[in-house]
């Protein structure tokens, strides 16, 4: 079996109700029911989890690395974005 | 509790059938880790053998308790000799290539499934517990083994060459297990067992209604090969044995 005849997936699991999907990893399968079983098999093993997703690797988007100045530097001069200036009563407790 | 009515030998022997089917399977699977075609179908086939393992281990203890001469799961897996292991000769067929493997698993799935569902009603509260448990497992093997027969078949032509030999190759080997003969008749009759022969309609829909999605042809029912169940097995099994039980000769009472 080559590569091209079983593309690679991402895989993101749920641990527990409540949290969200976590990527744990990817595999390589021939279709999205073959991916989905391979999902289970591979990274499910030790009750990692109650919900699993796979998609395929080449229908998720990414950020180009060398735009990274300009999609990310901006940000780090906006610090008040940051909600550190309040004053948060005692009463409240952790937030 | 086993029913005061049933034989002690007969439920043992019944159960032995029953655990040496899984472990034998078990073994055969785990032969193929670290050898499976890619590493996701290394860790489905050693995931199917552990689950297989755990039925097996389950059934022993339970074997031996009803036994009731102090042989533990141990005694029971390691320490027989070949014509005192009662599974069914397709379990014990070698792995050959992964469509042959696929092959055996789907019809062994497609039996178990049935089996084990009707065996949730036994009058016996152990066997009714590990069947619920061990139920679940062999649906996703059922389902697994089936998508596979259904990508093999309907894959490249190679893929299909080879399930076409698989199936031609093993389909002899299916008869045995619908066989009812006195052992399993006694248990049944004592509410205990499952109507084996009572499957076999279920199972040969299973079978056609992936074969069909498969684009697989049935083989002509040409031969039958039965024996297991009375000790009477393939030269496969010794072999089996001897990579099986060689810790336990070589080191006895070895434990983990």
């Amino acid at each position: 079996m080559t590569e091209k005849n079983t593309p690679l997936w991402e895989v993101f699991i749920r641990a527990r109700n409540g949290l969200s999907h976590k990527h744990v990893g990817s595999l390589h399968a021939v279709d999205a029911e073959m991916a989905m079983q391979a999902a289970r098999d591979v990274y499910t093993r030790r009750g990692e989890g109650q919900s699993v997703w796979v998609v395929r690797s080449s229908d998720i988007v990414a950020s180009d690395p060398t735009e990274k100045e300009t999609m990310f530097e901006p940000t780090g001069s906006k610090i008040y974005r940051h909600p550190t200036f309040y004053d948060i009563p005692e009463d409240v407790g952790h937030m | 509790m086993p029913n005061a009515e049933l034989k002690t030998d007969t439920l043992f022997k019944y159960l032995l059938r029953l655990a040496d089917d899984q472990l034998i399977l078990g073994q055969r699977l785990g032969e193929w880790c670290g050898h499976a075609p890619t590493l996701e179908e290394d860790l489905a086939l050693a995931n199917i053998s552990l689950d297989l393992l755990g039925q097996a281990r389950a059934l022993f203890t339970y074997a031996g308790e009803v036994e009731g001469k102090g042989r533990g799961e141990d005694d029971l897996a390691f320490l027989r000799p070949e014509r005192e292991y009662f599974n069914a000769l397709l379990v014990e067929q070698p792995n050959g290539d992964f469509a042959a493997t696929i092959v055996r698993q789907f019809f062994h799935a497609a039996f178990m499934v049935p089996f084990w569902r009707a065996m949730t009603a036994s009058g016996d509260e152990t066997l009714a517990a590990i069947a619920a448990k061990s139920l679940k497992e062999v649906e996703y093997h059922l389902r697994h083994s089936s998508e596979w027969m259904i990508r093999l078949g309907d894959g490249t032509e190679e893929s299909h060459r080879r399930t076409e030999e698989a199936l031609e190759e093993l389909w002899g080997y299916a008869g045995e297990l619908f066989e009812m003969d006195e052992v399993a008749r006694e248990v049944l009759d004592q509410g205990v067992g499952v109507d084996a022969a009572a499957l076999e309609a279920e199972w040969d829909g299973t079978v056609n209604a992936v074969l069909e999605r498969a684009t697989l042809t049935w083989p002509a029912d040409s031969w039958s090969q039965t024996g297991g169940r009375t000790g009477c097995h393939s030269e496969h099994l010794g072999h089996i044995l001897s990579e099986l039980q060689y810790m336990q000769r070589a080191y006895p009472g070895l434990s983990w």
